[in-house]
């Protein structure tokens, strides 16, 4: 069990890259991108967490050397869900553009450039 | 490039994705283990600027820097995003319209849930030096509060409750009172976004330096970011129609 968070991890990150190389629309490729993400989160969370370990949140029954999981990687953790959500919402935005413009939101058909 | 070649080409890298992962994932050290020297520096640091909540500590106080950069994203994927998503010139704006059937359920859960959402964001960005939360999670709670409006049925309710151009104000001055207060280290002579308030009782609510007002200034930003990013989306599906004949 010791490598399940990092198999995950590397496996959210592996299936959503394909996820973006398969899609057949853009949507869906927002989508596979946002679980590539989530690979980063597991592993991030992963790699700080301990066993038998609290929340990084201390409280007045706590001593500075209470056993807490590593709150420098979930602050990581935050950045990047923030950023990924609002990179998500610019994605949808380009997406709903893209669509109206060309008609259609398979990205095979995107092939050209429209000003 | 083809479909094929495409997927032959990701299968590759991919793979060697893979392997470097697994190569570097044996090597870690054990998942679960007692060994954080970074927890051990955070903690330390948090405790003696009086914050209980070690992770608001590191975003807004030892890692502010990074939160900073990180508001700049926000501020500027929401402005992109309005950019995309305004009509264009060959499209117009036509009032929403009104009526269709909500179920009375979901009308009087918005309506229930919509002040007691706004009373927990509001506490989890004010608590959040203390207790789980901070400005980034209080102002979605906020946001999404906002929005419980349209659950409801009530778009028109909706824009009485959000006047937009209100909340593009909001959000600058959020980002803006960040920037002031990292600048105010600065000219304080301690260093850009050094701690210049005084720590306080460990525990209390005006405690724990500039932890609070950063974290009040990230929720303020985010909160009417989240409004304006969605009032764009919704004004695109419910109000815009294209005139006339499509130039493409």
């Amino acid at each position: 069990m010791t490598y399940l968070a990092y198999a995950v991890a590397g496996w959210l990150f592996l299936a959503g890259s394909l996820g973006i190389a398969r899609s057949r629309h853009l949507v869906q490729a927002i989508v596979a991108l946002s679980i590539a993400q989530s690979g980063t989160y597991v592993l991030l969370l992963g790699v700080g967490f301990q066993r038998h370990a609290a929340a990084p949140v201390f409280t007045a029954d706590m001593t500075i050397r209470s056993a807490v999981v590593d709150p420098v990687v979930q602050a990581m953790t935050l950045t990047d869900i923030v950023v990924s959500a609002t990179i998500t919402a610019l994605l949808a935005a380009l997406a709903v553009q893209a669509a109206k413009l060309h008609g259609t939101a398979d990205p095979d058909d995107l092939r050209t450039l429209q000003g | 490039m083809s479909r094929g070649v495409r997927m032959a080409v990701c299968a590759v890298g991919a793979l060697g994705v893979a392997v470097l992962l697994a190569a570097a994932f044996t090597r870690m050290p054990a998942f679960g283990g007692a060994h954080h020297p970074y927890r051990d520096a955070a903690v330390g640091a948090a405790v003696r600027h009086a914050t209980p909540n070690v992770v608001s500590s590191l975003n807004f106080d030892q890692r502010g820097l990074d939160t900073l950069v990180e508001e700049m994203i926000l501020v500027a994927c929401v402005l992109a995003s309005v950019a995309l998503l305004r009509p264009a010139h060959h499209e117009s704006e036509r009032p929403a319209r009104t009526g269709g059937r909500v179920l009375p359920a979901s009308r009087l859960v918005g309506y229930v849930l919509l002040p007691v959402t706004l009373a927990l964001g509001l506490d989890v960005v004010l608590h959040g030096h203390l207790t789980p939360g901070g400005g980034f999670q209080g102002g979605v709670i906020l946001a999404t509060g906002l929005h419980l409006v349209y659950v409801t049925g009530d778009y028109a309710a909706l824009r009485r409750l959000r006047p937009v151009a209100w909340y593009a104000y909001g959000e600058a001055a959020g980002a803006g009172a960040f920037l002031l207060l990292a600048l105010a280290g600065l000219v304080s002579a301690r260093g850009f976004m050094a701690d210049i308030l005084p720590p306080g009782r460990f525990g209390a609510l005006f405690s724990a330096g500039t932890v609070l007002p950063f974290s009040a200034a990230t929720g303020c930003a985010v909160v009417c970011g989240m409004v304006v990013l969605l009032a764009a989306f919704f004004r695109q599906e419910l109000q815009i129609t294209e005139t006339g004949e499509a130039d493409r």
